[in-house]
C-alpha cells in the first residue's frame, strides 16, 4: 500500500501541473509555431520577412482575426454561429452598394451599416436561439444558407466595382500607420479589446460559466438568455465590420463574398485551444490559430511546397491539435483519480 | 436549547404549496428557521423537501401559503433574488464551473473590482484564501474546479456562502458522498456558521448526523408538514414512524437458502487509485452484500467486473472461466447482469418506451434471422411486465412516465429476461418508496432462490444486513473486512468500514 | 402520497388495447412525416401551375439527377446524426475521391481496379474519421471539421487546378441516363435501394434499434452492452465508403474529375437529413421522413430552376424550410413534454435541477 502511494502521491502531482501549464499556455505554443514557421521560412528565403508578403500575410489573416474572435465568444457559451461567412458577404455587399448609390459617401456611416447588417443579422439568430432553444448549429446552418440567398437576390450579377469605392475607403486597405496597415490594426485592436474584457469585465466571464454548466448558471442567477444573446450580436457585429474591411481590401464585391469561411473560423477557434463544447478557450489563442492558418498558406509558397498542400496541413493540424487536447486532459484525470486516492490512503 | 427560540426566525414559511399542473409536489410545507440553529428537514423521497428547499431558493414560485423572509413577506423570482437576500443553497448536484477557477467560482456576478469596473484577481484570490483559512480548509483558489473531489466542492459551495454574508444556508443532503473525516471538518464549518449566527437547514438521510449536529428537526410526508421538535424530544423510532406514517414491517423477506457452487470469483482485481488487490467469490444462490462508504470504490468493482471500465491486474472468473474485462457484452455473454447505480442514466433509456428497454439488453436473442420486429420485443416485455407486477398504462409508455419503483422493475426485466447466472445490483432501492423497495427485496430474495448468484451494493445498512449472507466490507479501495450473516450487525460493518476494527 | 395518475391496476395493464390503437393513429398524424406530406402535395400543386411541363419524365429525371448524390450522401449522414455524432466530411470525402480517381484514370489504371482503389480511399478516410471519434473520444464536429479540410486539400494535392475528363465507357450512361424504361436518374434509382436498405436496418434490425439507444442516451446502451464505438466506428466507416462512391458517379455524372467537386455540399447533406425529422441530438427520427426530405426539397428544388430562379436564391427557401423543421417539431415537443408533465406525472417524482430549468420556463 505505501508503496503504491508514495509513487501516486510524488508524480502525478507533477503530471497535473504541468498540464495546467501547458492548457494555459496554448497561446504560447501557437505563437511559438508560429514564429518558427516564419523563421525558418525567412532563412529559406530572404524575401519572406519581406514588408509585402508580411503585409498579404496581415492583410489575409485579419479577416478571419475579426470572425475567429466573435466565434469565440459564441463557441464559449456552448452555441456556434456558422453564419459568420454569409454575414460578412452581406454587409460587404450592402456597403458596396452604399457606395454605388451615394455621390459623397461617409466613411463613418459606412462602418455603422456594415456593423448594423452584422449586428441584426446576430440579434436574429441569437434571438431564435435563445427564444426557440433550438440548437444553435442548426438555427445558423440555416441563417448561413438564408443570408447568402437574400445576398444572391439582391446582388443577382452585380459586381461592384472597385471605380464605385472611395480612394479614401479603400486607403483602409492598403495605407499604414506607423509600418502597420491599417486593415491590419483594426482587427488586433479589436482583439485585444475583446480579450481584455472576457478576461476583465463581470458580464464576459458569465459566457465561460454557461458554457462550463448551463445549468448551474441558472441556478447562479446569471441571465443565460441575454448572455447567449448578447454573444451572437457581438460575433455578428464584428462579421459586419469583417464585411468592411474585405471591401477596403478588395475593392470589388459580388454576391459570393466570403463563401466557405465559416468552417475557417470554427477550425481557427479549435485550434487555438477554444474547447468546441464550450467553458474554455482564449480570444487570443483564436486570433492566434487563425494567423497559424494563414501563414502555413504563406510559408508554403515560399519553401516552394505546392501551395495545394495548405488545406492538407491544416486539416491535420487541427486533428493533431484537438487529439493532442484530449491526451492531455485524459493524462491529467488519470493523474487527479491517483493524486485523489493518495489523499485518501493517507 | 431554548434560548435559540428566543430571537424572531428569519425564515418563516407557513402552508405552502406548488403544483405542477394536476399534479402536487408540496401540499402543505411549514418551516421556521432561527438565526443560530441547524434545523434538520427529514422525509421520505417525494415528501416534498426538494420543492419546498426550491421554494426557499426561489427556483419554483409557491402556489399559496406565506413565505417570510427577515420579517417581510417575499416571492422570489428566481435564484437571483434569493442569494441577494442573504439565502445560500447547497444542492446534492454540484453546481460549480469546472472550467472556472475556484476563486471565480465563489464570486461569479460579484467579483470584486477595480476602477473602470474592471475584475480585480489578486484581491478576488486574497478574500477566497481568506474564507478558506477561516474554515479550515486547503483550497488553491488559483486552480480550476474541474477535478475537485466531492468534500472540496462542498466547501467550495460553503465558502460561496460565506462570501455572500448568506444569513441561511440549507444543505440537501451534504454528507451523502463525504468520508469520516471529511464530515467531521463539515461538521465544524456548522458549527462555526451558527455562532455567526447563520440558520441552517440540514437535509439528510442519516439520522445519526442529524441528531448529532442539529437541535431542531421538521418532518415532512406526502408533501405535507408533520411536525417540529426539538431534537432531544424525540427518539430514532418516532422519526422514522413519522416520516413513514406508520410502523415499519417486514421489509426484507429473507429465505435461507443452501448456497450452490462457485459462480463468481473475483482474484486480486487492482485497478490503480480506485481499488486494489480485490478477491472474493460469490455462490449460486447467494446474496453477498458490498458494503462500505461512499467512494470506498464499491460501485468501482462492479464496473470493473462487468466491463465498464478496465483493470490494471487480477482477474474475473465466471464458473472458473476466465471472463476478458472492458466489454460488458462479453460480461453479458458470460452470464452477467448489471443494475447500475444511477438509474435514469445508465439503467434506462428513459425517452425509450417500456418494451424496448426491456428488450435492450436480449436484441439479438430476439432478432428473427437478419430482423428485429417490434412484436417480439412487446412479448417479451408484456411477460417480464406480467412477472414483476410492473405498474403502467402501456408498453410503450416512455420510461420516464414511471416511478423511481417501476423504473427499477424495468431494469431488473431488461437483465432478468437474459437469464443471468450473477446479478450485480448497485443501490437497488435508491430513491424508491417503501412500498416498491420491499417489492425489488422481494425479487431479489426470489432470484437467488432461483440459484441465480447475486452481488448486491448499498449504502443502506439495514438493507444490507436483512439479505445478505455475507457481507464484504470495502475500506478506501480495500477489502477491509468479510462478515457472516450471523455476525454482521450495523455496528461491525460499520466499524469494518470506518477503520476502526 | 397522491394517488399516481400514471399507472392503472395490473390486470388492465398487459396487452395493447383497441385504445391504444387509436391513440396511435392520432398521434402519428401529427408527426412530421405528414408535415412532409403536405409540403409534397404543395410542391405538386406549385409546380403544376407554375409550369405546364412540370408534370413530365424531364421534371422527375432532372430532380433525380441533380439532387441523387446528395441523398444518397444523406443515407450514412442520417444514421451519424441519429447516434448523436455528425459528419462534415461528406462532400470533401466526394471530392478527394473524384481526384483519386481522375489521378488514376490519368494514369491508365484499370477502370475497376481504380473504382476498387477509390472506393478504399474512403474507407481509410471513414476510418480516420472514426478512429478519432470513438477511441480518442474527440467531438464529431471538430473531428470532422479537420478532415473536411483535410480531405479536400489532399484532394487538391493530388489533382491540382487539373482537370481530368473523357471518362467515357458504359458508366458514363449510368451517370447521365435514366434508368432504362423509367424516368429516374440512375442516380436516384441507386438512392430508393439504398434507402430501402437503409431504412431496413434502422427500423427492424438490432443495430437500428441500437443506434437510436445510442442517440437517446449513450451510457444505458453501453450499460446494456450496446457495443456503442464498434457501432459508431462502423457508420463512419460506411459513409466514408458511400460517399466514396458518390464521388464515382459525380465523376461519371459531369464527365470531369476535379479537386473541388461538390464543395460546400455537406451542410446541404446535412440540411436535408434535419428536415427529415432526424433530431440533431440523436435518438429521434425516420427513414420515411429522411426520404420524403429528399423528395419534397429535390422536387423543389426542380421547380425553382425550371422557373430559372437561380440556386443560390434557392438556398432561402432552403434555410427557411430548415429553420421550420426544427422548430415546429420542437414545439410541438414541448407542447407535449409540457402537458405529460402536468397530467401525466406521478407527484413522487422530484423534480430536479436538471428539469429546473424546463419547469421555470413554463
Amino acid at each position: 500500500m505505501s508503496v503504491v502511494n508514495e509513487i501516486s502521491l510524488s508524480q502525478p502531482v507533477k503530471t497535473h501541473r504541468v498540464a495546467e501549464v501547458l492548457s494555459r499556455a496554448r497561446e504560447l505554443a501557437i505563437l511559438a509555431v508560429i514564429l518558427v514557421i516564419f523563421a525558418g521560412t525567412t532563412i529559406k528565403s530572404h524575401d519572406f520577412a519581406h514588408l509585402t508578403s508580411i503585409q498579404q500575410l496581415f492583410t489575409n489573416g485579419s479577416l478571419f482575426l475579426l470572425l475567429a474572435v466573435g466565434e469565440t465568444m459564441v463557441i464559449v457559451t456552448r452555441n456556434v454561429d456558422l453564419s459568420v461567412g454569409s454575414t460578412l458577404g452581406i454587409s460587404a455587399f450592402l456597403v458596396g452598394d452604399y457606395f454605388t448609390h451615394n455621390a459623397h459617401p461617409s466613411l463613418v456611416l459606412a462602418f455603422v451599416i456594415g456593423m448594423g447588417v452584422g449586428a441584426f443579422c446576430g440579434a436574429v439568430i441569437g434571438f431564435i436561439v435563445t427564444v426557440t432553444k433550438v440548437p444553435s448549429l442548426v438555427v445558423s446552418l440555416a441563417a448561413l444558407y438564408i443570408i447568402r440567398g437574400i445576398l444572391n437576390i439582391i446582388g443577382l450579377g452585380v459586381q461592384i466595382e472597385p471605380t464605385a469605392i472611395p480612394l479614401s475607403f479603400q486607403k483602409i486597405g492598403f495605407e499604414s500607420w506607423a509600418g502597420l496597415p491599417w486593415i491590419f490594426l483594426i482587427p488586433v485592436v479589436v482583439t485585444l479589446l475583446v480579450a481584455f474584457s472576457m478576461r476583465s469585465f463581470r458580464p464576459m466571464r458569465e459566457l465561460y460559466a454557461i458554457g462550463s454548466n448551463p445549468a448551474a448558471a441558472q441556478l447562479a442567477g446569471v441571465p443565460v438568455a441575454r448572455r447567449v444573446f448578447t454573444a451572437f450580436v457581438i460575433s455578428g457585429t464584428l462579421a459586419g465590420l469583417g464585411g468592411v474591411l474585405f471591401l477596403s481590401e478588395f475593392a470589388t464585391v459580388n454576391a459570393t463574398a466570403g463563401t466557405g469561411y465559416e468552417l475557417l473560423v470554427v477550425a481557427s477557434c479549435v485550434i487555438g485551444g477554444v474547447a468546441i463544447f464550450g467553458g474554455s478557450g482564449t480570444v487570443i489563442g483564436a486570433a492566434l490559430g487563425a494567423i497559424l492558418l494563414q501563414i502555413i498558406n504563406q510559408a508554403l509558397v515560399v519553401v516552394n511546397v505546392s501551395p495545394f498542400w495548405d488545406s492538407a496541413l491544416a486539416g491535420a493540424l487541427i486533428l493533431v491539435t484537438v487529439s493532442f487536447d484530449r491526451l492531455l486532459s485524459n493524462r491529467a484525470s488519470l493523474a487527479l483519480r491517483l493524486k485523489d486516492s493518495a489523499a485518501h490512503g493517507k | 436549547m431554548s434560548d435559540v427560540q428566543t430571537v424572531e426566525p428569519i425564515l418563516v414559511m407557513k402552508n405552502v404549496s406548488k403544483s405542477f399542473g394536476a399534479v402536487i409536489a408540496l401540499a402543505d410545507g411549514s418551516i421556521e428557521l432561527y438565526p443560530g440553529e441547524a434545523h434538520a428537514l427529514l422525509g421520505e423521497n417525494g415528501a416534498g423537501k426538494s420543492t419546498l428547499v426550491k421554494i426557499i431558493a426561489g427556483v419554483y414560485q409557491s402556489d399559496g401559503g406565506t413565505y417570510t423572509y427577515d420579517g417581510k413577506a417575499r416571492n422570489f423570482r428566481g435564484p437571483h433574488d434569493s442569494q441577494e437576500a442573504g439565502i445560500a443553497v447547497i444542492y446534492q448536484e454540484p453546481t460549480l464551473f469546472d472550467d472556472l477557477n475556484v476563486a471565480e467560482n465563489i464570486y461569479l456576478g460579484r467579483q470584486p473590482l477595480r476602477i473602470g469596473r474592471t475584475i480585480n484577481r489578486r484581491e478576488m484570490r486574497r478574500q477566497a484564501r481568506a474564507i478558506f483559512e477561516q474554515l479550515g480548509v486547503d483550497i488553491d483558489p488559483n486552480r480550476k474546479a474541474k477535478g475537485l473531489s466531492v468534500a472540496d466542492q462542498q466547501m467550495v459551495e460553503i465558502a460561496k456562502a460565506l462570501s455572500k454574508d448568506a444569513r441561511v444556508v440549507v444543505m440537501d443532503e451534504p454528507t451523502a458522498a463525504l468520508s469520516p473525516e471529511e464530515v467531521r471538518r463539515l461538521f465544524t464549518v456548522v458549527n462555526n456558521l451558527r455562532e455567526r449566527g447563520v440558520a441552517i437547514l440540514f437535509i439528510s438521510h442519516r439520522l445519526e448526523e442529524v441528531f448529532e449536529i442539529c437541535q431542531r428537526v421538521t418532518i415532512m410526508r406526502d408533501g405535507a408538514f408533520v411536525r417540529t421538535d426539538l431534537i432531544g424530544d424525540l427518539t430514532i423510532n418516532e422519526i422514522v414512524r413519522s416520516m413513514v406514517g406508520r410502523e415499519l414491517g417486514l421489509l426484507f423477506p429473507k429465505t435461507e437458502i443452501r448456497a450452490g457452487g462457485e459462480v463468481l470469483r473475483v482474484e486480486r482485481l487492482t485497478r490503480e487509485g480506485t481499488f486494489y488487490d480485490i478477491s472474493f467469490t460469490v455462490n449460486a444462490g447467494e446474496i453477498v452484500g458490498l458494503s462500505g462508504l461512499v467512494g470506498s470504490g464499491r460501485t468501482e468493482i462492479a464496473r470493473a467486473i462487468f466491463g465498464i471500465d478496465r483493470y490494471d491486474a487480477g482477474g474475473v472468473y465466471i464458473n472458473g472461466a476466465k471472463l476478458k474485462g472492458g466489454s460488458p457484452l462479453r460480461a453479458m455473454h458470460a452470464g452477467i447482469g448489471f443494475v447500475p447505480e444511477d438509474r435514469r442514466q445508465q439503467g434506462l433509456v428513459m425517452d425509450y418506451g417500456i418494451d424496448h428497454n426491456v428488450a435492450l439488453a436480449s436484441l439479438r436473442r430476439l432478432s428473427r434471422g437478419l430482423f428485429l420486429f417490434r412484436w417480439a420485443e412487446d412479448k417479451l416485455a408484456a411477460d417480464w411486465a406480467l412477472r414483476l407486477h410492473l405498474k403502467f398504462g402501456k408498453l410503450s409508455d416512455e420510461a420516464n412516465t414511471l416511478s423511481g419503483g417501476n423504473q427499477q422493475k424495468v431494469v431488473l426485466a431488461k437483465w432478468l429476461a437474459g437469464q443471468p447466472k450473477l446479478i450485480i445490483v448497485d443501490e437497488p432501492t435508491r430513491g424508491i418508496d417503501v412500498g416498491t423497495k420491499s417489492e425489488v427485496h422481494r425479487i431479489i430474495d426470489e432470484l437467488a432462490q432461483s440459484g441465480v448468484a447475486v452481488l448486491m451494493i448499498s449504502s443502506e445498512l439495514p438493507e444490507v444486513l436483512g439479505m445478505a449472507d455475507r457481507v464484504l466490507v470495502m475500506r478506501e479501495g480495500r477489502l477491509a473486512a468479510t462478515i457472516d450473516r450471523a455476525d454482521a450487525t450495523q455496528e461491525s460493518v460499520m466499524m469494518a468500514s470506518t477503520g476502526q476494527v | 402520497m397522491g394517488n399516481n395518475t400514471s399507472t392503472t391496476s395490473p390486470d388492465e395493464t398487459l396487452l395493447p388495447t383497441e385504445k391504444q390503437h387509436w391513440s396511435f393513429a392520432g398521434r402519428s398524424l401529427f408527426r412530421w412525416e405528414s408535415a412532409l406530406v403536405l409540403f409534397f402535395i404543395f410542391d405538386l400543386i406549385y409546380g403544376g401551375t407554375s409550369s405546364p411541363d412540370f408534370f413530365s419524365r424531364n421534371t422527375i429525371f432532372f430532380a433525380g439527377i441533380n439532387f441523387g448524390l446528395i441523398a444518397i450522401m444523406a443515407l450514412p449522414e442520417m444514421l451519424i446524426i441519429t447516434t448523436g455524432e455528425i459528419d462534415l466530411s461528406v462532400a470533401a470525402m466526394l471530392g478527394l475521391a473524384c481526384s483519386s480517381f481522375g489521378y488514376l484514370f490519368e494514369h491508365h489504371v484499370e477502370v475497376f481496379l481504380a473504382m476498387f482503389l477509390t472506393l478504399c480511399v474512403g474507407a481509410v478516410g471513414g476510418a480516420l474519421n472514426g478512429f478519432l471519434v470513438t477511441q480518442l473520444g474527440l467531438p464529431s464536429i471538430a473531428v470532422t471539421i479537420g478532415t473536411l479540410t483535410m480531405f479536400r486539400g489532399l484532394a487538391e494535392v493530388i489533382l491540382g487546378t487539373n482537370e481530368v475528363s473523357g471518362f467515357g465507357g458504359p458508366w458514363t450512361d449510368a451517370g447521365t441516363n435514366a434508368i432504362p424504361g423509367t424516368p429516374f436518374a440512375w442516380a436516384f434509382g441507386i438512392f430508393v435501394v439504398l434507402a430501402l436498405i437503409y431504412g431496413a436496418v434502422l427500423h427492424f434490425t438490432s443495430t437500428g434499434r441500437s443506434i437510436y439507444a445510442i442517440g437517446l442516451q449513450e451510457e444505458a446502451a453501453f450499460f446494456s452492452g450496446i457495443r456503442v464505438k464498434r457501432i459508431k466506428f462502423n457508420l463512419f466507416l460506411l459513409s466514408g465508403i458511400v460517399c466514396s462512391f458518390v464521388g464515382l458517379l459525380y465523376t461519371y455524372e459531369t464527365n470531369t474529375a476535379r479537386y473541388d467537386a461538390g464543395t460546400g455540399l455537406e451542410l446541404n447533406v446535412v440540411a436535408i437529413v434535419l428536415f427529415g425529422g432526424i433530431s440533431i441530438f440523436g435518438g429521434r427520427g425516420t427513414m420515411l421522413g429522411v426520404f420524403l426530405s429528399v423528395i419534397v426539397v429535390g422536387i423543389f428544388d426542380q421547380i425553382l430552376s425550371n422557373n430559372n430562379v437561380s440556386s443560390q436564391e434557392q438556398s432561402i427557401v432552403f434555410g427557411v424550410l430548415l429553420l421550420a423543421s426544427v422548430i415546429l417539431p420542437n414545439a410541438g415537443r414541448g407542447y407535449r413534454a409540457v402537458s405529460k408533465r402536468l397530467g401525466m406525472k406521478s407527484s413522487k417524482t422530484k423534480p430536479t435541477i436538471e428539469n429546473a430549468a424546463v419547469i421555470s420556463e413554463l
